[in-house]
């Protein structure tokens, strides 16, 4: 087997973060105690100096109690659709499995590298088939049920049971066939399945395991946290598994926190309210309003972690059977007019204006902050109005008396629409509204409740253009096969196309499927990187920026360093403390 | 006259000139866009600074207040206009017409108007210029805000056809078309004058609403609704006070229109 193969020493891993958080934390009781002795009167010295010894032994002899206390809170935007791991498919959910579940293989959020968690190492197969985990020894689950290969093959077997409906089981899905496991030994087992699965170690990130045996079924947890209270619309207290087999550097057990409180809370205001009156400890995604505002009176709070992996963009209505004239689809389906209304947009624009320079211009279907699966090659398109109307001049349009018109005479116009729930959306739509006014193409801009949008940009395909966002939680292009085939629902310019329309979307077909059956990841980069070059070329979806991560953070969590990745703030939950003050006052 | 009334009356009246004189005051006009400086404090170049795209926040007020003021009374002519063609004809004309007329009314009354206006939006289509698109926003708020109008006029017109004077009429040998436009419709004008006054500030705040949810009035042209739109997020009136503009003109504007109404017209 000439596969890939992790194999990781944990503790180096686990030591490097935590050997400084618990250095920090160790060191406050010294300053105050040697400052003070140095102040006092000599006749109280003697005293003090006992004291001050008494106080130095109580400090050695605490830290093992003194680490952990204290409940970190902070707000999830809706209520948890639920607690089955295996069904999440919400945002508030995916945050409580990943504070709850325990992974085979965890994909460190910091260095996007994955990483052994329950499995100890793992082995793939060179045809992509087979992953062979190497399990610890020696865990147990919260409630106390040892954790075994068997839990691993019930996990696997309920994730792949058809009628669970899981979205994190069809990610394993590759071909018809039972995906089934082989247990080679008391640590060692294989799961064997039918067809190649791209990235399938990656895969297993987002797979807690369950445990076969426990009466509590998903109530027993192998993850720092577990679930100790749910209070419909209001709150979920997590509280620390006693079981929890991680530990830090000084032998210390993880997690250092007792509790996480997650309120539920959509509203955005009275989160940042709650955030400033210290009722709050972290907001783990913050709109850059807010951000800036927070910033003015609060720099140490605010974190901006760079580009994340969103991407905003604009996209032209290019589906043949679609409710619009002719001459119109004609103009969306020139590659050379989507290409110049691309260069006509001012992106640094949008970054500045609408972003408070918290967003880059975007430059193709993979953020810059993908660092192995961004083609470095391409560059963000730079706003040229002069030579956006050259490129239309060579399609036949010509501009007249200032309206731009096309060989027919018929004056460019058309409308974007988008959700009126986006105030950035609405705002980057009316400044594109008047890039495209100095080129004499006039823009109507319609925004509309989503239901309504979605309607028309995937059932009716009753409008022109849109601007939407994509939300990408996956770093490997293997998440947006969905978006790049032409067959797929969400290949939104033209869906579901019974044959590629276009020979350029016939080769992303060819390389997307490439991508997904080659092992190795460099033919897989090499493909995706001309999927990201033809992209670039024909402009299907327009790029605009790519958000950056913001986030908050109070002065009260140390450990907290703030990534792109969900889930920005506490992708660490494991090693946070509050500090005394904050412990004492909960 | 009371002394109020006539406040209400010149600050009505001024509010509408200087929107009016948009144009002269506010020469940047509502859609240029001074990125420079995206939401920047008032200045001798704009008076009440930029929104959040660098439009001269000064400009968009006036604009915006001139659309709200024109097609507020637009729309409660045509709201006036099908009340009393259902209220005051089913009135006058009693019996199964009033019954039915007072069920439909009802039935209208109970939709919740809000989700109505969005779904009826939406069907709209999409290609259509901002000014076009303002004006069937307010023409869609003057079609569906009759109910409440309707079923005041169609009391005050069932009381007007047990009147004395309109039974003298019909005993004098009038009936059909000429009674009613003769000597019912003039006798409800004080109510249709009551209800067009109270339809104005009603719709200008249901226009204010669907701004508010970002459904109004199409960019770039500003109204009430997307002016006060800014407001979002405004979490201390200290901050920013000059954003506080649109909603202090609009709740000028809405008393104005209260206390311009005379206690008759209140009362009808």
């Amino acid at each position: 087997m000439n596969g890939r193969v992790f194999s990781y020493a944990p503790s180096s891993v686990i030591l490097s973060g935590a050997a400084t958080s618990r250095s920090e934390v160790a060191a406050e009781p010294k300053a105050p105690y040697s400052n003070k002795n140095a102040g006092l009167a000599p006749i109280a010295g003697g005293f003090l100096k006992s004291l001050s010894v008494l106080f130095f032994c109580f400090a050695l002899l605490v830290p093992a109690h003194a680490q952990g206390g204290g409940e970190l809170r902070f707000c999830l935007r809706n209520e948890p659709k639920t607690f089955d791991p295996l069904l999440v498919d919400d945002d508030s959910s995916l945050s409580i499995r990943y504070l709850t579940g325990g992974v085979l293989i965890r994909a460190n959020r910091k260095t996007q590298q994955l990483e052994p968690e329950l499995a100890e190492s793992w082995h793939l197969s060179r045809d992509g088939k087979q992953i062979t985990f190497k399990i610890r020894h020696g865990i147990l689950f919260s409630d106390g049920t040892p954790f075994s290969t068997g839990d691993v093959a019930y996990t696997m077997q309920r994730l792949m049971d058809p009628n669970l409906h899981s979205s994190t089981g069809d990610a394993f899905r590759s071909g018809s066939g039972a995906v089934t496991t082989l247990k080679l030994g008391p640590d060692l087992i294989t799961v064997i399945f039918p067809a190649p699965v791209v990235g399938l170690d990656a895969l297993f990130d987002q797979v807690p395991i369950m445990s076969a045996h426990s009466p509590k079924k998903e109530g027993a947890v192998l993850g720092p946290f577990m679930v100790a209270e749910y209070k419909a619309g209001s709150s979920v207290l997590l509280k620390r598994n006693p079981n929890y087999w991680k530990k830090d550097a000084r032998g210390h057990r993880l997690p250092f926190l007792d509790a996480i409180r997650l309120d539920i809370q959509p509203n955005r205001d009275v989160e940042m309210l709650r955030f400033k009156r210290g009722e709050l400890d972290l907001i783990n995604v913050l709109d850059s309003d807010y951000f800036d505002k927070l910033a003015s009176t609060s720099p140490q709070l605010v974190h901006d972690a760079g580009a994340s992996l969103d991407a905003e963009f604009m996209w032209f209505n290019q589906v043949a059977s679609a409710p619009i004239p002719p001459y119109k689809s004609a103009w969306f389906r020139s590659t050379n007019f989507r290409r110049a209304v691309s260069t006509a947009i001012n992106r640094d624009d949008l970054s500045r204006i609408v972003y408070n320079r918290h967003a880059q211009p975007a430059v193709g279907p993979v953020s810059p902050a993908n660092k192995f699966w961004f083609n470095s090659r391409l560059h963000s398109e730079a706003h040229n109005p002069d030579a956006a109307l050259k490129r239309l001049e060579a399609e036949g349009f010509h501009l007249d008396n200032g309206t731009l018109k096309d060989k027919d005479g018929n004056p460019i116009e058309f409308s974007i629409v988008t959700n009126a729930s986006s105030k950035p959306r609405e705002r980057m739509a009316v400044l594109i509204q008047e890039d495209l006014g100095k080129i004499g193409i006039k823009v109507n801009v319609v925004t509309l409740d989503f239901p309504s949008l979605l309607e028309r940009i995937s059932q009716k395909f009753n409008y022109e253009a849109a601007i939407l966002g994509f939300r990408n939680v996956d770093l490997d292009p293997n998440g947006q096969m969905n978006i790049w085939l032409s067959s797929a629902e969400d290949h939104a310019w033209n869906p579901q196309q019974k044959a590629p329309e276009t020979a350029w979307e016939a080769e992303i077909d060819k390389l997307m499927r490439a991508q997904a059956s080659a092992s190795d990841p460099r033919k897989r980069k090499q493909s995706f990187d001309r999927v990201q070059e033809i992209v670039y070329q024909q402009a299907p979806f327009i790029y605009l920026v790519n958000q950056n991560a913001l986030s908050a953070v109070s002065t009260s969590v140390e450990g907290a360093n703030p990534v792109i990745l969900h889930p920005q703030t506490f992708w660490n939950a494991e090693r946070l403390t509050l500090n005394a003050n904050t412990r004492a006052s909960r | 006259m009371n002394a109020a009334r006539k406040v209400a009356c010149v600050v009505l009246l001024a509010v509408c000139v200087v929107s009016l004189a948009a144009d002269w005051l506010a020469p940047a006009g509502f859609a240029k866009q001074f990125r420079e400086v995206p939401g920047s404090p008032p200045s001798h170049q704009h008076l009440l600074g930029t929104d959040e795209i660098g439009r001269d926040r000064f400009a968009r007020v006036l604009y915006g207040t001139r659309i709200s003021l024109l097609l507020a009374p637009a729309a409660a002519l045509v709201s006036t206009f099908l009340a009393a063609l259902v209220g005051g004809l089913a009135g006058y004309l009693g019996g199964i017409w009033l019954r039915l007329a007072t069920s439909f009314t009802d039935l209208f009354l109970s939709l919740p108007w809000l989700f109505l206006l969005i779904t009826v939006r939406a069907l709209l289509p999409l290609n259509v210029s901002p000014l076009l698109s303002v004006m069937i926003t307010f023409f869609i708020l003057g079609l569906l805000g009759w109910a409440a109008s309707a079923r005041v006029l169609s009391t005050s017109a069932d009381s007007l056809r047990n009147s004395d004077f309109v039974l003298q009429a019909r005993a004098s040998g009038l009936d059909g078309p000429r009674l009613f436009f003769v000597h019912v419709l003039p006798n409800l004008k004080p109510v249709l004058y009551a209800q067009f006054w109270i339809s104005i500030p009603v719709f200008i705040l249901s226009e204010a609403n669907l701004g508010i949810l970002g459904l109004g009035v199409a960019e770039p042209l500003p109204s009430w609704g997307s002016l006060l739109r800014e407001l979002e997020g405004l979490v201390s009136f200290r901050e920013e006070p000059w954003r506080m503009v649109p909603l202090v003109l609009l709740i000028v504007v809405l008393t104005s229109f209260q206390l311009a109404l005379s206690n008759e017209e209140l009362t009808a």
